[in-house]
C-alpha cells in the first residue's frame, strides 16, 4: 500500500513540476503548480505530517497561487517567445542533471537512517495542529513573532510598490 | 519497483523536484515562470525536511517547513509586486529585458 501511493504521487508530482518547466504557456504554469503543490500535500500525509498538508493546500495551492494567477491575468502576458539558444546555458543544466542522476542515489544512500522502511501508522513524529501549535508557542515564539512582524513589513512593502504616484 | 518505500526514495523524489525547479530558473526567460520554479525548489526543500524529520523522529522540521511556507507567501507577494511595477515600465516579464543595471 505504501509502495503503491509513493509511487503514484512520485510520479504525479514530477510530471506536474516538469510540466511547469517546460509549458509556454503562463496560466498552464500555474494550474500544474497547484497540481504538484497537491501532490506535495497527499506526500506529506503519507509522512504523516496532516497539519503540514493542510497548511500546504490552503495557504500555497489556495492563496499563493490565486494571487500568481491574479497576476498573470492582470499583466496579460501571451505565449513566451523562445529565447535565443544558448549553449552554455544548456550545457551546464544538462551537466548539473547528468551529474545528479548518478550522485543523487548514492548521496541520499550516505544518509545514517536512509534504509529505515516506511510504515503507516507507525510514525514517533506527531503531525498534528495541537502538536505543532504546541512547539510553535513555546520553544518557536520568538520566531513566530518575528515571522508576524516580516509579514506586516511584507504587506506594507508590496503597497508601498504598487502605488501609483498621485501627488506627482 | 518493488521493495518498501525508504527515506532514501524521498530525499532522492526532493532531489529531482529541486533539479527540475533549478533547470526553470536557469531556462526560463519569463519571470513569472522562474518564480514558480522558486516554489518548486522551496517544495523540495520542504519535502526533505518533512520525509528526514518523520523518519528521525523529531517534530521541529516540520515547524521549520511551516515557517517556509509562511516566508514562501510573503516573499511571493512581493516578487509579484516588483514584477507588477516592472511590467508598468518595461511592458514585458522576460528576465533578458531587464538588463539596464548591468555594466
Amino acid at each position: 500500500m505504501e509502495q503503491l501511493f509513493f509511487w503514484m504521487l512520485a510520479a504525479g508530482l514530477l510530471i506536474s513540476a516538469i510540466t511547469v518547466v517546460a509549458v509556454r504557456n503562463p496560466v498552464t504554469n500555474a494550474v500544474c503548480l497547484v497540481a504538484a503543490l497537491v501532490f506535495q500535500a497527499a506526500l506529506f500525509i503519507t509522512l504523516e505530517a496532516t497539519f503540514l498538508a493542510a497548511v500546504q493546500v490552503i495557504v500555497y495551492a489556495g492563496a499563493v497561487m490565486v494571487l500568481f494567477l491574479f497576476v498573470i491575468m492582470l499583466l496579460d502576458v501571451r505565449v513566451e517567445v523562445l529565447g535565443k539558444f544558448s549553449w552554455p546555458k544548456i550545457g551546464g543544466v544538462g551537466l548539473v542533471l547528468v551529474l545528479a542522476l548518478v550522485g543523487l542515489p548514492r548521496l541520499s544512500s550516505a544518509f545514517p537512517f536512509a534504509g529505515e522502511a516506511l510504515h503507516w501508522g507507525h510514525a514517533k513524529v506527531p503531525g498534528t495542529a495541537q502538536d505543532l501549535g504546541h512547539l510553535l508557542f513555546s520553544s518557536y515564539g520568538p520566531l513566530f513573532l518575528t515571522t508576524g512582524v516580516l509579514l506586516l513589513v511584507a504587506t506594507v512593502g508590496v503597497v508601498v510598490l504598487c502605488r501609483r504616484d498621485t501627488e506627482a | 519497483m518493488g521493495g518498501e518505500i525508504t527515506l532514501g526514495h524521498y530525499l532522492v523524489l526532493s532531489g529531482a523536484l529541486f533539479l527540475i525547479g533549478l533547470a526553470g530558473v536557469v531556462l526560463r526567460r519569463s519571470l513569472l515562470v522562474v518564480m514558480m520554479s522558486l516554489e518548486l525548489l522551496l517544495n523540495a526543500a520542504n519535502l526533505a525536511l518533512v520525509a528526514v524529520g518523520r523518519f528521525q523522529g523529531i517534530p521541529d522540521p516540520q515547524v521549520a517547513v511551516f515557517f517556509v511556507i509562511t516566508v514562501a507567501a510573503a516573499e511571493a507577494a512581493l516578487g509579484l509586486a516588483i514584477l507588477v511595477a516592472i511590467f508598468r515600465i518595461k511592458k514585458t516579464t522576460a528576465a533578458d529585458q531587464m538588463a539596464s543595471l548591468r555594466f
